[in-house]
């Protein structure tokens, strides 16, 4: 399981879909581990009933079937599927409305998806999902991409209410790729996955929604920074070891 | 239960999901994914038979460098320069290489036979241009390695027919302890050609970073570019060459880094802003807004 990780964070970000498949297939009895443990790229169906996109993964998932956050009914039909309860899948359907305004404003275009589930400890678990494709063909509002893809998953483990506080845990993992190719510099593609968690305790006052909200939003910008930063950075530092720019070549003594 | 799973996946199928793994490796990174393959596919006989495959592959499309035995310098593991699956020619020093792809070393040396190498004809343009791009390799990449070879035409005894060059840069800069590998590989075609008395030249660059602290990011660059000039004595082609590939090769570092510097603040925006338009954080607490925005986006249907 070690080496198959190991594996994962070798493998070119591009390739991850064909990786994971070859390792479930090479490693059958670990895939429930390994469908857990590593992220791919969402998929996203199209609700029939309200003709809305919603996204799908492994927390709304039964059988074969994805349950839509939009109208709360799988697709395709599942007998007895899974479902929050009549509470939590008010704050879902609540959740889902602000996300999307949320996303609108900061990706301008996408897909987003919320859902939430009862777990053990009397709390619950809400993902956060948000799909952004920015290509030209997409929604990429400037043009600049060729390709370019944005996949965010934020889950929120949120712990029993005591004396008006409440524990939150977020792991978020935000998995993107970007292609610009403008003929006369051929193309440029960057891409990567960065995982990060954050655990805070805040006073329920003004609602789960909110609390969790600021957590995702401060988590995003802060990988958001990391990637351009220091991880696109290290790969800009690096070509410059390869073949330092002219401006250093040329201090270099004539020989 | 393990017996009847691992019976739906022949021996050949998970020789290939090997095979691809390895082919699939970053620059350098050949022998970390190997050992993880190995302990996956749990089947030494069958890993050695993937490695066997993928590594000669590999390490010609990587390109890579390995030290010829007595200090005499670097050998290219290159398909140019391939006469044999592990016998490698280096024409600076007339000598061939015989290399293990697996272990990834240069495990013995003999003397490059007359029609391995090209004509003095040929050979002339090619020593020329070779020293030529030694230099400009020396100045330009802290740990390029080169190699001209001949790629058609190398019996060509003298003017009246024509010859290609090609011309091998390899750069790998590897530094698994800071979690960051890259490589730069250039390959140019130069087609002398007699008759029009003109040398066409065609470059086809890549550039490669790896970096996997707490997170796997990769840069994947790859660039075309042509050119042309006259045929001219093998010294003045060789400058001449020289002088054109550094041209470009200098412009394409620069377009590089104007590709790096647009991230933040414009490329990146097509994918995700810094911030919203109203250039605050997004107001969770304020429900009254949300409704009004609510039936806002309901009315606009931005909601889609």
């Amino acid at each position: 399981m070690e080496a198959a990780m190991g594996l994962m964070r070798r493998i070119p970000p591009k390739h991850t879909e064909t990786a994971l498949s070859a390792l479930l297939s090479l490693l059958p009895h670990h895939s429930s581990e390994l469908l857990s443990q590593v992220d791919q790229p969402l998929q996203v169906l199209c609700d029939v009933d309200c003709g809305k996109e919603f996204i799908l993964c492994e927390y709304n998932r039964d059988a074969d079937s994805y349950r839509s956050p939009w109208s709360n009914k799988y697709h395709p039909p599942l007998k007895d599927g899974a479902f929050p309860s009549i509470v939590l899948r008010k704050l879902e359907v609540e959740a889902n409305d602000i996300f999307a305004i949320y996303r609108d404003q900061y990706y301008e275009g996408g897909f987003s998806s919320v859902y939430m589930w009862e777990d053990d400890n009397e709390g619950f678990v809400a993902c956060f999902l948000i799909k952004k494709d920015g290509s030209k063909t997409g929604q990429g509002r400037r043009g600049y991409l060729q390709e370019g893809a944005w996949d965010a998953i934020h889950v929120v483990e949120v712990g029993p209410e005591e004396e008006g506080v409440a524990h939150y845990c977020l792991t978020s993992t935000v998995m993107l790729s970007l292609t610009t190719d403008n003929g006369l510099s051929g193309t440029f593609s960057l891409s990567g996955s960065i995982r990060r968690q954050m655990d805070m305790n805040l006073s329920v006052a003004e609602g789960h929604i909110c609390n969790m909200g600021r957590m995702i939003e401060e988590m995003e910008s802060k990988l958001r920074n990391s990637l351009d930063q220091v991880y696109f950075g290290k790969t800009r530092e690096m070509v410059c070891t390869l073949r330092p720019p002219a401006e250093v070549v040329m201090r270099l003594p004539d020989c | 239960m393990a017996d009847v799973e691992e019976a739906e996946l022949s021996d050949k199928q998970k020789k290939e999901i090997a095979k691809w793994f390895l082919l699939n490796s970053p620059a350098g990174e050949i022998q970390y994914v190997s050992k993880d393959v190995k302990a996956i596919l749990n089947d030494e006989e069958l890993y050695n038979e993937a490695a066997s495959e993928a590594f000669p592959l590999y390490n010609k499309s990587q390109m890579i460098c390995l030290e010829m035995p007595g200090r005499i310098g670097d050998v290219l593991v290159t398909s140019f320069g391939e006469l044999k699956e592990n016998e490698f020619l280096d024409l600076r020093t007339a000598q061939v290489a015989i290399v293990d792809h697996i272990k990834q070393v240069c495990t013995g040396l003999r003397p490059a036979l007359d029609d391995e190498l090209p004509s003095p004809y040929v050979e002339e343009f090619r020593c020329s241009l070779d020293a030529e791009i030694l230099k400009y390799v020396g100045e330009a990449y802290p740990k390029g390695v080169c190699s001209v070879y001949c790629t058609k035409g190398k019996d060509v005894e003298g003017p009246g027919s024509d010859f290609d060059l090609v011309v091998v840069i390899s750069a790998a800069r590897l530094s698994p302890q800071n979690f960051c590998n890259g490589s730069w590989r250039s390959v140019w075609n130069i087609e002398f050609k007699d008759v029009e008395q003109i040398l066409e030249l065609r470059g086809k660059l890549q550039v490669g970073a790896h970096y996997f602290e707490e997170g796997n990011v990769q840069l994947d660059a790859k660039h075309e570019c042509k050119d042309t000039t006259v045929f001219q004595s093998p010294d003045d082609c060789a400058i001449t060459i020289a002088s054109i590939i550094r041209h470009h090769e200098t412009e394409y570092l620069a377009s590089l880094e104007a590709s790096y510097s647009n991230l933040p603040d414009t490329t990146f925006k097509d994918l995700r802003r810094k911030l919203p338009v109203t250039r605050t954080l997004f107001p969770w607490h304020n429900t009254l807004q949300f409704n009004l925005t609510r039936d806002l986006t309901k009315e606009l249907g931005i909601g889609k």
